[in-house]
């Protein structure tokens, strides 16, 4: 402990906030939804990793440090299943992403029957 | 029988963790609450055939766990780019790719992997495959998948 952790936690505090606010830039600057989705990722796991396991080091062996952990697992199970959650109500509702340059799609995924919301972005 | 037990003794022990109160009545209280959870998830268990209370190897998990940290780490890395580009590396594409679990646990934890790191997506799923949503399409992405597919795929128990 002291000052190696001292050093390791703040690494990992300051790689975190990195990664949380590319994901706020990447949500501001990416140009439609599918793509914003993506930039949140980014922030909650790659930022919440990192900053959860620097407060893991600054606060040393201790029931802080456990309930540090559980949160984190709890981030890591809840994150990508309302990241699922939203991505799959907007294709219900008939929000298509375009598809990138030369890609042709071999078959067609489902709800692509739907009409497309006419308030868009 | 066992994973009852388990699952109580778990619940138990995450009460002692989370409340940090050590008295008689508080640490009764909580071994009847998770006794009672255990029960009830037991009861509704035995609706879908124990289909919910599937368990993988913690040894095995703990070792797909890092391989996992590894991929988040790497994809993190490649979607900043993305983002710092400003967005002129996107190529999105919606595809479909198959999974070979047999549990529903693998399933989960395949689906949860794959959005769990930034760049891809699930965005729909089906019985044996899922419609993936990538930001940074490549020709390789299906087999970097692939790989993912077949580690959850070992760790789920032999029948």
């Amino acid at each position: 402990m002291g000052l190696v952790a001292d050093i390791l936690s703040w690494a990992c505090l300051i790689g975190g906030s990195f990664f949380t606010i590319t994901g706020a830039l990447g949500i501001v600057r990416l140009p439609d939804f599918w793509a914003r989705l993506h930039a949140s990722g980014v922030a909650e796991s790659g930022g919440m990793i990192l900053i959860i396991l620097g407060l893991c080091l600054q606060a040393g062996w201790g029931l802080v440090t456990v309930k540090l952990i559980i949160i984190g697992i709890f981030l890591f199970i809840t994150g990508p299943t309302s990241t699922h959650a939203i991505a799959n109500a907007a294709l219900v509702t008939g929000w298509r992403p375009k598809p990138g340059t030369g890609i042709e799609q071999k078959d067609t995924p489902p709800f692509y029957d739907v009409k497309e919301p006419t308030v868009r972005n | 029988m066992v994973r009852t037990v388990l699952l109580a003794l778990v619940l138990f022990g995450l009460w002692l963790l989370m409340s940090g109160v050590y008295k008689p009545l508080v640490i009764g209280l909580g071994a009847g609450s998770a006794l009672a959870a255990a029960c009830i998830v037991r009861r509704m268990a035995r609706l879908d055939g124990y289909r919910a209370m599937e368990i993988f190897n913690p040894l095995r998990a703990f070792t797909y766990f890092l391989w996992l940290l590894k991929e988040i780490a790497l994809s993190n890395i490649a979607v900043t780019k993305v983002i710092l580009s400003g967005g002129a590396t996107m190529r999105q594409n919606l595809f479909r790719v198959n999974n070979t679990q047999k549990t529903d646990l693998g399933a989960v934890v395949y689906a949860n992997s794959i959005t769990l790191t930034p760049g891809t997506l699930t965005v729909e799923i089906g019985p044996d495959h899922f419609w993936i949503h990538a930001l940074a399409y490549d020709d390789s992405d299906i087999y970097a998948l692939a790989d993912m597919d077949a580690h959850i795929t070992a760790l789920e128990p032999r029948t």
